[in-house]
């Protein structure tokens, strides 16, 4: 992406290293991510995709590195002056994560009557415009206990969407869902993505999620990206491990 | 089990006490932050305050009920020669309103709201609604901790003054029905022996063993880690742990408040 990497990046990654006990997850990760770009990590199980997103929002520190975003460098800021950053990323997690003691409405409004002053009507307003987006119109009364997976990921997408963030980070956004509302998740992020130029980070092992809305992908390995670059590249690449991944064997096959 | 073992293990016991009292320090540090700093969750504050004090009206009364009963009983029975059942105003009153009242009902409601608390807090951390909340730059100190330490503080008083009210209460079915005490007897007999520092006191002590049954269940809440079997651990954590901060606090304070009252 040559227009892109011309630009100023939106997060600038650099040595971040993070271990859990004597395990060392991420190991001097360097990376950048570009304006309205969708950055694709993916990597196996347990290689530390989910513990890089949660670096990018501050919601986890690292051990050592720098993660800049803003003009401020995330790790060193405390957890209140993290906020308003913070108003400018979205995340849907990997569980969804709605709030169970409300309503689909009431959980999908909650960002903005926590950051805005949007009268009652325009918040319901809103609610049903940004349900409609994930293709759940009318959904607004019920509690997230009577949805189910791919619903409740729906709404929490709409949850993430609904201050039109310039950054949205996905946490395995199709993982346990069948494959077609994966599919639909899929198409979601990529018209969020093209219709608003919304940067994104999706963090996956869906290798279909992964060209549907990948401007590039990055492939993490042992605590470092050992693979950047677009799906064609990454065809094309003759990385003995990348290839494997790609093809869904094993490593001795 | 070797010698590098056991070192660690005394480490750890002996560590766990001073990073617990750490942890509520820096909690209550954070809890306070956000009560000085607007804006106020008020709604969520109004539903704590009902969760705590109105649905824990029916337990208080039962236990301060019985108590109250069961205070007369005893008296009367133990000194009989002495005549003691005519000071079973004085016994139940003083004893309701200084000690028990504020004990008992601290057990029981904490029991009950405490293993609540975490257990609510608990299943939101593992199921990342926690992260959500610090993701969508809401501080769940602000948005959870705040109203249920605050609501624990303010509504544990009034079930405690409710609960010494429906314990003397008690106290006088007994005096009529079983000791044969004029009524007029028994309630003069308990207004003349209380004094208003007796029920400062009483509200006192409810007053801070509300802030620890709550912010020891948000600790612990917040802190759950691996699903459904953490939450279970926590849970009762808090149960057993509240009730010693109730009961020690309560030798300190009954010095203290002897000392001021």
């Amino acid at each position: 992406m040559a227009e892109a990497a011309a630009s100023e990046p939106v997060f600038r990654v650099r040595g971040l290293t993070k271990s859990y006990g004597a395990k060392r997850v991420l190991d001097g990760l360097d990376f950048d991510v570009f304006p309205g770009e969708c950055l694709v990590i993916l990597g196996r199980s347990g290689t530390g995709k989910s513990v890089t997103l949660r670096q990018l929002n501050g919601l986890e520190r690292p051990d050592a590195g720098s993660v800049v975003f803003g003009g401020a460098d995330l790790c060193t800021l405390s957890e209140r002056d993290l906020f308003p950053l913070r108003k400018r990323i979205g995340m849907l997690f990997q569980s969804g994560a709605l709030f169970d003691s409300m309503n689909v409405a009431d959980n999908v409004a909650f960002p903005l009557r926590a950051h805005t002053k949007l009268g009652r009507d325009e918040v319901a307003a809103k609610v049903h415009e940004v349900l409609e987006v994930v293709e759940l119109p009318g959904i607004e009364d019920k509690m997230p206990a009577a949805l189910s997976g791919g619903m409740r990921k729906r709404v929490a997408l709409a949850r993430s969407l609904v201050l039109q963030p310039e950054v949205l980070l996905f946490d395995e956004p199709t993982t346990g869902l069948d494959p077609m509302t994966a599919d639909s998740i899929a198409h979601t992020i990529a018209t969020a993505r093209d219709r608003a130029h919304t940067t994104t980070v999706v963090v996956t092992h869906d290798l279909h999620l992964a060209q549907t809305v990948a401007s590039r992908l990055a492939f993490l390995e042992e605590g470092r990206f050992r693979f950047v670059g677009t799906w064609q590249e990454a065809q094309a690449s003759d990385d003995v491990l990348l290839g494997h991944f790609l093809a869904g064997r094993r490593e001795d096959a | 089990m070797s010698a590098e073992s056991l070192a660690e293990r005394s480490e750890r016991t002996l560590a766990q006490p001073v990073i617990v009292a750490g942890d509520l320090a820096f909690l209550t540090g954070r809890t306070v932050a956000a009560l000085a700093r607007a804006p106020w969750e008020w709604r969520a504050w109004i539903e704590q305050m009902e969760h705590v004090g109105y649905r824990s009206l029916g337990v208080t009364y039962v236990t301060t009920l019985f108590t109250g009963m069961v205070l007369a009983l005893q008296t009367a029975y133990s000194l009989p020669q002495i005549g003691v059942k005519y000071y079973i105003g004085t016994v139940v009153g003083k004893s309701l309103v200084r000690e028990l009242g504020p004990v008992l009902v601290a057990l029981v409601v904490g029991g009950r709201i405490g293993a609540g608390m975490t257990a609510e807090l608990g299943t939101m951390k593992v199921s990342e609604q926690i992260d959500a909340l610090r993701s969508l730059a809401v501080d769940p100190v602000r948005r959870l901790v705040l109203p249920r330490v605050l609501a624990t503080m303010l509504m544990l008083p009034m079930l405690t003054l409710l609960g010494d009210a429906v314990g003397i209460i008690g106290g006088l079915f007994i005096g009529i029905t079983v000791l044969d005490l004029p009524a007029g007897f028994y309630m003069n007999d308990v207004l003349t022996s209380l004094t208003l520092e007796d029920v400062w006191s009483s509200l006192g002590k409810a007053f801070v063993f509300g802030y620890f049954l709550a912010i020891v269940a948000c600790r612990n809440g917040l802190r759950v880690t691996g699903g459904a079997d953490g939450v279970g651990r926590a849970t009762t954590v808090t149960v057993v742990t509240g009730a010693m901060f109730v009961l020690v606090s309560d030798f300190f304070l009954t010095q203290l408040f002897h000392l001021i009252f």
